[in-house]
This record gives C-alpha cells, sequence and structure tokens, in this order.
C-alpha cells in the first residue's frame, strides 16, 4: 500500500470522523430533521428516538444509565457545567475546590474564575511523572471541600491520573451526604479504555465526540442520579432541556454520531489498545535509539497507548515541525501556542522552559498504519540531526559546556 | 500560520551554517537569546582587518523557522559588507525580505541585536567600540 501523504499524528486535538459514524447521522440531517423537543408529531419523536438510542449508547459504554447524560456542545461545555454547576449549588456547604494545576485549560479557567469569586482552589502539582494520585487528593482535602476535579488522561503527555483511586477513597472515606463531588475531564480516556463510573465512584464525567471519531461540536456531561445524585445550577437557562441541566434545541445529528462512536469505540477497543501500543512502541523504539538525548516526558506505562510526548533537548520543537511539515504532529513550544508562553503541562513537570520548548506529541489514532510510523520515524531522525547541527546549544553541550552556567541575556 | 516562500528557503537551505574559531582575533562572535525562551543565535563574522570588509560570516540557531530564517539570510547580507554597512542592517529590513508576520518579528530583533554583539566583539578585540565606528563614519562624511 502506498503511503499518503500529509499524515495526521494528533488524535489528541481532535479525530477524523469514522465513515460509519457519518452514514449514522446523514438521515438526521435531511428525513428526520425534528426538533427532539417535539413531542406531538413524527418528525419530533424520530429525532427524539434517535437522541434516547445514543443517551443509551453513550450510557453503555461509561458504564452509566441513560437518564443520567446530559448532551452537551463538547467538553468545555461540560467542565463548565460541572465545575460552575456544583460550585453554586453547594456553596452553602463550603467554598473549596481541588484540581491540578496541568489540568485542560477548559477546567483550570472556570476554577480562576471562581476563585475571583471567592472560592478557594487548591491546585495540586504532579510528580515528574505528571500523575496526580489519591494520596495527594486526599491529603488536600478540607471540611469545606465541595469539588474535587482531576482530569482522567492528560492532553499533552496521555498520562493517567488516578481516578478510580480517587473515586474510591472519597466514597471509602465520606458519608453519601458529606462526599465532595468527584468531576473528571475524561475527554482523551473516554473511547479509549475502559470506563465504569459506577466502580470507579465518579460523580460527574466530561466526554467529547470528535475525540472518538465522532463530529465536533457534541459532548456530555454524566451527572450522578443516585447514591449520591447530583445537583448542578444550570450556566444556560432556556426551555429547560436536559432535565433543565442545559437549555438549548439538541443537536440531534451530532448526538446520533456521539452515540455511534461510543458503540463503535466500545466493540473495538480492545483490540486498538493493543494495536496502537504496538504502534506507539515502535515509533518511540525507532526513534530513542537512533537519537539518544530524546526522551520520553511523563509516566512511561501509565500512558494512554496512542499517545507519546517527547523532547529534544537543543532543537526548537516549531522548527522540527516545520523540518516534518508532511507529518501533523504538535509541539509544546512557544512558538505554536497562541500566548507565547511555552507549555504549562510540561513545566508542571518540572522540567524547565527548554524541554517544553523542545517537545512534540505524537497522537496515533484509529487508522494510523505501520508505514505511517515508519515513515515517521526516519524523517524525525533525519531532520533532528541536521537541526542539531544547526543548534548552538548542542555545539556547546559538546565541547562540555553546561548551559545551564551561563547568563543568558534577556529577551 | 504559513510560512512564507523566502522563509522556507532559508529554513530548508540555510545558508552560512558553522563556526567560526572565537579566539580568532578577526572574528566577531555574538551569542543573544536564551534557551528558556525558545530561541539561541549565534553569529560570527570575519573581518579583514586592513578593510574593515566583512569576508565571511556564520551562523547556528536554536530556535523557530523565522528565527533560522533571520539569522541565515543576516549572514548572507553581511558577507562583502564594510562594518559600517554592516551597522545600518535593520530588523525591519529582515522583516520586509523574509515577509515576517507580526508574532515573528522578535526574530528579526534577535538577528539585529546577534549583529551588534559580533561587531563588538570584533571591535573589542582591536579596542575598538561602535562608537568609534561612527565617528570614522562621520569623517567618512566629512571627506
Amino acid at each position: 500500500m502506498s503511503l499518503k501523504l500529509p499524515i495526521y499524528l494528533d488524535h489528541n486535538a481532535t479525530t477524523p470522523m469514522d465513515p460509519r459514524v457519518l452514514e449514522r447521522m446523514l438521515p438526521y440531517f435531511t428525513e428526520k430533521f425534528g426538533n427532539s423537543a417535539s413531542r406531538n408529531h413524527q418528525f419530533g419523536w424520530d429525532a427524539e428516538e434517535g437522541v434516547d438510542y445514543a443517551r443509551e449508547q453513550v450510557a453503555n459504554l461509561i458504564g452509566a444509565t441513560p437518564k443520567e447524560i446530559v448532551w452537551t456542545s463538547g467538553s468545555t461545555e461540560s467542565n463548565n457545567l460541572a465545575i460552575k454547576g456544583v460550585a453554586d449549588m453547594y456553596q452553602k456547604k463550603g467554598r473549596h475546590i481541588i484540581t491540578a494545576v496541568h489540568e485542560h485549560k477548559a477546567v483550570l479557567d472556570p476554577c480562576k474564575r471562581l476563585q475571583k469569586q471567592g472560592y478557594d482552589v487548591t491546585w495540586l502539582e504532579p510528580n515528574s511523572d505528571g500523575i496526580i494520585t489519591a494520596q495527594a487528593v486526599e491529603a488536600a482535602l478540607r471540611d469545606d471541600t465541595i469539588l474535587v476535579t482531576i482530569m482522567w488522561a492528560n492532553n499533552e503527555l496521555g498520562t493517567i491520573n488516578e481516578v478510580p483511586e480517587i473515586g474510591r477513597m472519597l466514597r471509602e472515606k465520606y458519608s453519601e451526604r458529606d462526599k465532595p463531588v468527584f468531576h473528571t475531564d475524561a475527554t482523551q480516556w473516554v473511547g479509549k479504555m475502559p470506563t465504569d463510573v459506577e466502580k470507579d465512584a465518579i460523580d460527574l464525567l466530561s466526554a467529547s465526540a470528535h475525540k472518538m471519531y465522532g463530529p465536533k461540536g457534541v459532548g456530555c456531561l454524566y451527572v450522578r442520579r443516585r447514591r449520591p445524585r447530583v445537583r448542578l445550577t444550570p450556566i444556560i437557562d432556556g426551555g429547560g432541556h436536559e432535565r433543565g441541566m442545559r437549555s438549548g434545541t439538541l443537536n440531534v445529528s451530532g448526538i446520533v454520531g456521539m452515540g455511534a462512536a461510543c458503540e463503535f469505540a466500545g466493540k473495538e477497543m480492545d483490540t486498538e489498545q493493543q494495536r496502537l501500543l504496538k504502534l506507539r512502541t515502535r515509533l518511540e523504539d525507532g526513534i530513542l535509539s537512533k537519537i539518544e538525548i530524546a526522551v520520553v516526558n511523563g509516566h512511561k506505562t501509565k500512558r494512554l497507548p496512542g499517545t507519546t510526548n517527547i523532547s529534544f533537548p537543543y532543537v526548537e520543537g516549531e522548527s522540527l515541525m516545520m523540518a516534518i511539515k508532511e507529518i501533523a504532529v504538535s509541539s509544546g513550544s512557544a512558538c505554536t501556542s497562541a500566548s507565547l508562553e511555552p507549555s504549562y503541562v510540561l513545566k508542571a513537570l518540572g522540567l524547565g522552559d527548554e524541554i517544553a520548548h523542545s517537545s512534540i506529541r505524537f497522537g496515533l489514532g484509529r487508522f494510523t498504519t505501520e508505514e505511517e510510523i515508519d515513515y515517521t520515524v526516519e524523517k524525525v531522525v533525519k531532520n533532528v540531526q541536521h537541526l542539531l547541527d544547526m543548534s548552538p546549544l548542542w555545539e556547546m553541550v559538546q565541547e562540555g559546556i553546561d548551559i545551564n552556567t551561563i547568563e543568558w541575556g534577556a529577551h | 500560520m504559513a510560512y512564507s516562500e523566502k522563509v522556507i528557503d532559508h529554513y530548508e537551505r540555510p545558508r552560512n551554517v558553522g563556526t567560526m574559531d572565537k579566539e580568532d582575533p578577526n572574528v566577531g562572535t555574538g551569542v543573544v537569546g536564551a534557551p528558556e525562551c525558545g530561541d539561541v543565535m549565534r553569529l560570527q563574522i570575519k573581518v579583514n582587518p586592513e578593510t574593515g570588509v566583512i569576508e565571511d560570516a556564520k551562523f547556528k540557531t536554536f530556535g523557530c523557522g523565522s528565527a533560522i530564517a533571520s539569522s541565515s539570510l543576516a549572514t548572507e547580507w553581511l558577507k562583502g559588507k564594510t562594518l559600517h554597512e554592516a551597522d545600518h542592517i535593520k530588523n525591519t529590513d529582515i522583516v520586509q525580505e523574509l515577509a515576517l508576520p507580526p508574532v515573528k518579528i522578535h526574530c528579526s530583533v534577535l538577528a539585529e541585536d546577534a549583529i551588534k554583539h559580533a561587531m563588538e566583539d570584533y571591535l573589542e578585540k582591536h579596542g575598538k567600540t561602535m562608537a568609534d565606528l561612527h565617528d570614522h563614519e562621520h569623517e567618512d562624511a566629512k571627506a
């Protein structure tokens, strides 16, 4: 099979839609275009049937019941609803929130806003492996803690936090009534790894369709209904859709797509995990065996199977991306971010800005092939060597100069 | 963000990558930037002490494509220029030539700084300063 360029290795950013998902969605744009809230005619009933079926598909994938799924526009909205909704609803009980410094901005920024409004936020710092442990969360708990929000898998590193351990720790430590609400942003996790909100004692869980081969613009928030029943103050008011928690006409075709995406992800999860892990190992071994200075960031094994974040010290990430421009990846380099700041996630590991500037995230996915991985290894190795030859830092290191002892000018 | 053709050209075929002996009295070296900022440029010039003409220029850069292109272009422009002429290279010339977008202007500033530092280093080795260069220039103007 001939290799088709460009190659997409940025599946943590978004995924292509699975053609099978698109096929399921299509009727809902044209024939079954009704508003699922129209209760009195066939068009409404057809749309509602599609939505209800999708609710079951999502619930099945995460071990929930269909009534516990609230549709949203995606994980950013789900995270906002979870965090702001809990903060407002439970404020009489307390105003303390626990989260981590390397969460996604869609968690950090709502927490920062609440902080400005007088809530107290504890920002946990990960170990150098990037992982937040149940022990760290337990140590931060206070009498007035109302919410713990810790992501399941990190979007930049793929590292896996101790989410089931945190859930169980909270369930064991508190009575149902006193337990802080436990939310997890599972955007990178759901659809790739087994999820069971019952077993893992999760109260709120954010997920997004476009990270699992579904459409963009649709996601959900799982909201626990019993033991304990979690209540939220809505952030969007209107027609009272989704049990009043999220008003607005439902994105029926998108929701049908998310349901289908969950169904396929669930069916193929085991084989896909194995396949991705094999491909990622091939990628890492291929690169690390030829570029000695390259390092994998974050925990070596507690990671999503398809994600790897590698730093190439003394080589700047954006310039490497430019060199391998037929391969779509992302970098923690400041030059690739809108804020012109290097990745705060990598900095949270205590790695230093220069390592963040040198990092590349490779995100493998459902349609990634072995040929694509081999091509990537070859391109990366060749161009890193080229850029090292051009790097004044690498020259200094080879001359035995410790670049950390140099006084660099401010710029 | 798409790069201009000129940036891509300099990035893919960088001119004058290399290292000169920084102890050589005729070589001036300028190192600017910082690793934690994501760009470090080292620019070197080799000057003919008789004529004041820059006979060779080399660079090595750790940085984005625009930083590499800016330093590559700078070395190209420096070669064959007198120190006076070299002092007139401005970052805005680099911005214009490479069609750098606003977020990449700092790359051109860095290149201009690297030129200045390399010239200062050379002049210092000969007991002069940039001010001497300009005095000389005024004499030229009078003549």
